[in-house]
């Protein structure tokens, strides 16, 4: 199984150089778009093996990387569940990219790193030691960082890719310094020794810490998440769908191996620190979705919110196993891992969706668009199915793992600490209300965009996208919907992941009537969802019937009513900023919003003009002090570079005279 | 039945947190203080309860004192004063309704934490439980003063400061008398006084609002 | 047979809720006529109205899409089948376990999401005012009704209904604080969630002063109809959740007979009919308020239920 895994890997990368040096026809997107997606499926079909066949973990080391260490692969439970999650999602954008790649003008920037980006995220996955993860860690954020910067001709996407790089950078500093913290001093770092490796909490906990950053940089926590909404929208359509549905998992997954697997016993009270975080940037992230004017800007801040819910939700596992409660640590981590698989599925569909409008009308700013559903009615319709998914309503997945986390709240009664016992539930209402304003943010995304009438010239003149767009956004969309119907299936196959992070599971629910979900059989409470989808499903098809039968089957078209004074202008409908309005009035202080309107003075004919934007806190109170400070450091260093010849001397002789003043201190 | 003394005793304390939130969110001066004056009825009963299952005679004097001053007879001092002084009715706050409850609800979780925490010792659960609801509405009585600019909501949040520290006393059984007296008096002094100043600075500034002190004040702050 | 008896009783109490709504509906019209000194409809006219509705033709907007025709089938199937869960007259139905608490709380939200997208279709001023304000509306609401969820839950133990009701209905509930905050946040959400005064005027159209109402401006014929069904449910489904967790006096346990059924039926419409008569005093008493303040007033019923929780936590680990 492993051998097959590090095969597929090798032969992603053989791909990447491959399509290096292919020469530049139409053939050559398809060839390595298809082929991706074949390896893809590959990796999921491995994951899927492993997880179904409840198989014992399988290692493997090769004699590459350093000579003392060689480089250590396995593939147990956790990794199992990642590998699928990723084989999905890599294997849903490569088949989308067969269409949509063909409207790439600079193919060559593309090609040559996505077959390397996925396989780089699969070594992350499979790694087994320190350096093998570090280094294939940097791989996937410089090839990345090259697909970011694909469209290098805008200047705003090259200040994105600046700043992704520095922030990944940061990140990877930090896994360092953690990875070193947990081998300690003359351990080994392959992370079999690491798990054998007694630590003190403190220890444990500033661990936790570094990781928190580290890992949550690259999955997109508060404050390390300002790369984030100017780096994922730069990026091709394609590449924003893997980064937001498979790279932020892949981060997740490495929080998830070293807190959970590699760190043993936690403090009670590092387990607070990451549900605010994940609930702080939960609330804050979909304020922002609500308030911007981009479509693909909108998805990204929704993926941090949505990373921020799996957070909390592994905060609570780490409160549940550190009172010594496996059993309801499985619940919270059930729930954090579902959501992680089912964000995968929605956030890479509506990723999809937003290229395929981007493709057919040119245009990616949401008050430019509109009327689409009559014109691309099957985006339309699967956009539908994502937007409803997204918003957690039931009876698609999006509500299974919302559902599950909010059980898992309701347990905090029996934790032992009365700063959780108020925590947990204050962190529910959070994560409540960040589920309202995502269903608000994805009405106005998907209402903005499909309904009403066309903006602007583009919108009213797009079509429909081709046919593996099409076909890969279905896919999609039937995943989320089955995982929706059938949550049970999910969870038993999370199962054996959820075992090795948390030291216990659910129990199995195969065997419940009707595909129903008791997560906990001695607290009763249970959810269908496909007795909800089909009681819903008859129910209204049934009204529909009766109604057709007994009323009236007239129908005609005419002007829209309004009142009255119908306005033939596109422009008087309701559009982004103003279907923000009501949010941003609520809620202002937290995104710092401002409003201004400029009023001509009496006598002046030009138009009054009314802007409203937001900023984000984070990058007015940490980055652009942190930026000013580093500017003033650097502007003092710099009298370094005038120095005469003798201070130079002067320089070398000093740094002698201490480091033999520390060897006779030393010895 | 201890089981029902409790509940009843648990109901009262937490309807006196719960109308402390409401006087938060009262945004008319005159809504404010008929919430002030169910805030001290809510006392009055409170205190009775205690009197009645403790057995305890002195603080069903307590209780009237009270029920007459503060339900009764301040409300309407202050309905008159607002009304000849002809004060502004709204309540102006330095941030919104919103955040201010959202500190409210901080400072509750802060003071029941804190209390249950320290008196774990202590074995009558309705003393400790009255001494966690009772910081919380000293707690909100300041939080009101700190965010209101009106001095008569200030007047009002002080008040009801002084309604908490007297339910803390109550609970923690064996307040003698007299210092429940120099309590009200010290209380009612506290209010004289304020009402003389606001005289004074109705006369200066035709408003009480705080803010307009600051223009004289010798350095400016900015 | 026992089978074909609990399906049947289940049933029943599908079609109880979907006869008795527009009669509720009907109830609090005539009883706010009456307060004002009118004389006001007969109870019945609801349903002479629906009727109405249906036999008369559609007239779509030019541009509405197919999203349009499907939402009111959609808004009735989600909100029909929540309110189907409600216990009413018994626990313990036959599907009764099929969404809990919280999978009704989001069955409403599914019906609220369908709603605002059909405002947004047609691509007027009106429909986006009402489709925005009643997602910044829902955006408190929800989360204090889950606080609400979370209260009760927590003392009850479970957040399946028919267990609550149990509970509800044995010794072991006390007087608790926490659930008369409950019951006051319950109230408040519900008041939002049926756009009634103070929130929202079900009864004028007046772009000031409505939300529920410019969402629904283009529909008309059988689609209106379905809407109009879908709200009046919706104000039976929260009167019975009320009902059924505060007030759970006459509920027939799990199993009971005929004579128990009865009894839980009776009770019943003595809830439904209180219930109506209040909502008719409380809209007449009170003016409706800013759309802004609606903000705080929905706050002011999150804080309370997390007060609500929070009391809870006290009480427990005394």
């Amino acid at each position: 199984m492993i051998g097959a895994g590090l095969t597929i890997v090798g032969l992603l990368l053989v791909l990447s150089l491959a399509a290096a040096v292919l020469p530049n026809g139409p053939k050559t997107p398809v060839l390595v778009y298809g082929a991706s997606t074949a390896l893809c499926s590959g990796l999921a079909a491995i994951g899927f093996s492993a997880l179904a066949a409840s198989a014992d973990p399988v290692g493997l080391i090769l004699p590459i990387g350093l000579p003392w260490l060689g480089a250590h692969f396995r593939i147990d439970g956790l990794s199992a569940f990642f590998l699928l999650l990723l084989g999905i999602g890599g294997a849903a954008a490569s088949l989308y990219a067969i269409g949509y790649g063909r409207h790439e003008h600079e193919p060559h920037r593309t090609l040559p790193f996505y077959p390397g980006f996925l396989g780089a995220m699969a070594v992350v996955i499979l790694s087994d030691d320190a350096f093998t993860f570090l280094l294939s860690w940097e791989v996937m954020s410089l090839l990345s960082w090259a697909l970011v910067l694909t469209h290098h001709r805008a200047e705003d996407t090259r200040q994105a890719g600046y700043l992704y790089l520095v922030m990944a950078g940061f990140g990877t500093m930090v896994l360092l310094l953690a990875f070193g913290l947990m081998a300690g001093s003359g351990g080994s770092y392959d992370f079999a020794a690491i798990r054998e490796t007694g630590r003190n909490e403190m220890l444990a906990a500033a661990v936790l810490m570094l990781m928190l950053l580290g890992a949550g940089s690259k999955a997109g926590l508060m404050p390390m998440h300002v790369w984030l909404p100017v780096a994922h929208p730069a990026a091709p359509s394609h590449v924003s769908a893997l980064m937001s549905g498979v790279m932020t998992k892949v981060a997740i997954y490495g929080f998830v191996r070293v807190v959970f697997d590699l760190l043993g016993p936690l403090p009670w009270w590092a387990s607070p620190v990451v549900i605010v975080a994940g609930a702080l940037t939960a609330v804050i992230g979909i304020l922002f979705a609500i308030n911007d004017g981009d479509g693909k800007r909108v998805l990204a801040w929704s993926t941090i919110e949505n990373v921020g819910i799996i957070f909390a939700g592994l905060g609570l596992a780490v409160a549940f196993r550190a009172n010594a409660m496996p059993g309801l640590a499985a619940l919270a981590m059930t729930a954090a891992l579902i959501h992680a698989m089912n964000h995968m599925l929605f956030k890479s569909l509506l990723f999809m969706v937003a290229g395929a409008v981007l493709n057919a009308t040119g245009r990616r700013d949401l008050d430019a668009l509109g009327g689409l559903i009559h014109r691309m009615p099957v985006t339309a319709a699967l956009a539908l199915v994502g937007v409803t998914a997204i918003s957690a309503l039931p009876p698609l997945n999006g509500f299974v793992s919302e559902w599950l986390m909010f059980q898992s709240v309701l347990q905090s009664p029996q934790l032992a600490q009365p700063g959780l016992q108020f925590l947990v539930p204050a962190a529910g209402g959070v994560l409540a209300l960040t589920a309202a304003l995502a269903a608000t943010a994805f009405v106005r995304f998907f209402g903005v965009i499909f309904l009403g009438r066309a903006r602007s010239d583009p919108a009213a003149a797009a079509s429909e996208v081709d046919r593996w767009s099409l076909g890969a956004m279905a896919g999609l969309a039937a995943l989320c919907i089955l995982a929706g119907v059938l949550p049970g299936l999910l969870i038993d196959f999370v199962g054996p992941a959820v075992e090795i992070a948390s030291g216990d599971r659910l129990v199995s629910q195969a065997s419940n009537a009707w595909f129903t979900l008791v997560p906990l059989p001695q607290i009763d409470s249970s959810y269908s969802g496909f007795l909800v989808m089909a009681f819903v499903a008859i129910v209204g098809g049934g009204a529909a019937w009766t109604v057709h039968r007994i009323a009236s089957r007239g129908v005609r078209r005419g002007p829209a009513w309004d009142c009255g004074f119908p306005n033939a202008d596109p422009i008087t409908q309701y559009g982004a900023g103003s279907f923000a309005q009501p949010i941003r009035r609520s809620f202002g202080p937290v995104v710092a919003a401002r409003e201004t309107v400029f009023m001509p003075p009496p006598g002046d004919p030009s138009a009054a003009r009314h802007a409203a934007s937001t900023t984000d806190l984070a990058w007015r109170h940490l980055y652009t002090p942190l930026i000013a400070l580093v500017g003033a450091l650097a502007t003092r260093a710099n009298s370094l570079q005038f120095l005469t010849i003798r201070r130079y001397l002067s320089l070398v002789f000093g740094t002698l005279i201490l480091l033999l003043v520390g060897l006779a201190t030393w010895n | 039945m201890p089981d029902l003394a409790f509940d009843i005793a648990h109901m009262l304390a937490g309807s006196l947190v719960l109308v402390s939130f409401m006087m938060i969110y009262q945004d008319r001066l005159s809504a404010l203080l008929n919430t002030f004056a169910l805030q001290a009825l809510l006392l009055a009963a409170a205190v009775g309860w205690q009197a009645y299952i403790q057995g305890a005679s002195h603080l069903y004097a307590s209780a009237g004192i009270a029920l007459v001053f503060k339900a009764i007879i301040v409300p309407w001092a202050l309905h008159k004063m607002i009304q000849r002084l002809g004060i502004h009715r709204e309540v102006e706050t330095v941030v919104g309704v919103v955040p201010t409850m959202l500190a409210g609800m901080g400072l509750v979780a802060l003071s029941i934490l804190l209390m249950l925490q320290l008196t774990e010792t202590a074995e009558s659960a309705l003393a400790r439980e009255d001494l966690a609801f009772s910081l919380s509405v000293i707690l909100l009585g300041m939080l009101m003063m700190v965010t209101r600019r009106n001095a008569v909501s200030q007047v009002v949040g002080f008040m009801s400061l002084e309604n908490g520290l007297i339910l803390a006393t109550t609970g923690a059984q064996g307040m003698p008398f007299v210092v429940e007296i120099s309590v009200a008096f010290s209380v009612l002094i506290a209010m004289i006084v304020i009402g003389v100043f606001l005289f004074r600075i109705r006369e200066r500034f035709d408003s009480v609002d705080t803010e307009a002190i600051e223009h004289f004040r010798g350095e400016k702050r900015s | 047979m026992e089978l074909i008896g609990n399906l049947l009783l289940q049933g029943v109490q599908m079609f109880l809720v979907l006869v008795l709504a527009p009669g509720l509906t009907g109830l609090v019209r005539k009883a706010k006529a009456r307060l004002t000194r009118r004389r006001g409809a007969s109870v019945l006219q609801p349903y002479r109205d629906l009727w109405r509705l249906m036999q008369k033709e559609v007239i779509l907007a030019d541009n509405a899409s197919w999203l349009f025709r499907v939402s009111p089938y959609m808004i009735v199937a989600a909100t029909w089948v929540a309110a189907s869960l409600v216990p009413t007259f018994a626990i313990g139905l036959e599907f009764s376990w099929t969404a809990d608490f919280i999978a009704i709380v989001a069955l409403l939200g599914s019906a609220r999401f369908f709603l605002a997208l059909a405002g947004m279709d047609v691509g007027t001023s009106f429909g986006g005012i009402g489709s925005s304000r009643e997602m910044m509306i829902g955006a408190f609401a929800e989360p204090a009704m889950l606080l609400v969820v979370f209260t009760v839950s927590l003392v009850a133990g479970s957040t399946q209904l028919s267990n609550v009701v149990a509970f509800m209905q044995s010794d072991a509930v006390g007087v608790r604080v926490s659930l008369a905050m409950a019951l006051v946040a319950l109230v408040i959400v519900a008041l939002a969630e049926n756009a009634r005064i103070p929130v929202d005027n079900p009864a004028t159209h007046l772009e000031l002063t409505m939300v529920h109402e410019a969402m629904v401006l283009e529909y008309s014929g059988r689609h209106l109809a379905m809407i109009e069904l879908a709200a009046s449910l919706k104000l039976l489904l929260y009167v019975a959740l009320i009902g059924a967790i505060f007030l759970p006096f006459g509920i027939g346990p799990a199993g009971t007979g005929f004579a128990g059924l009865a009894a839980g039926l009776v009770f019943f419409l003595v809830k439904l009919v209180g219930g109506g008569l209040l909502l008719a005093v409380l809209e007449t008493s009170v003016a409706k308020m800013r759309v802004f303040r609606v903000a705080e007033f929905l706050g002011a019923a999150l804080m309370l239920g997390l007060l609500g929780t929070l009391l809870l936590f006290v009480s427990r680990s005394l």
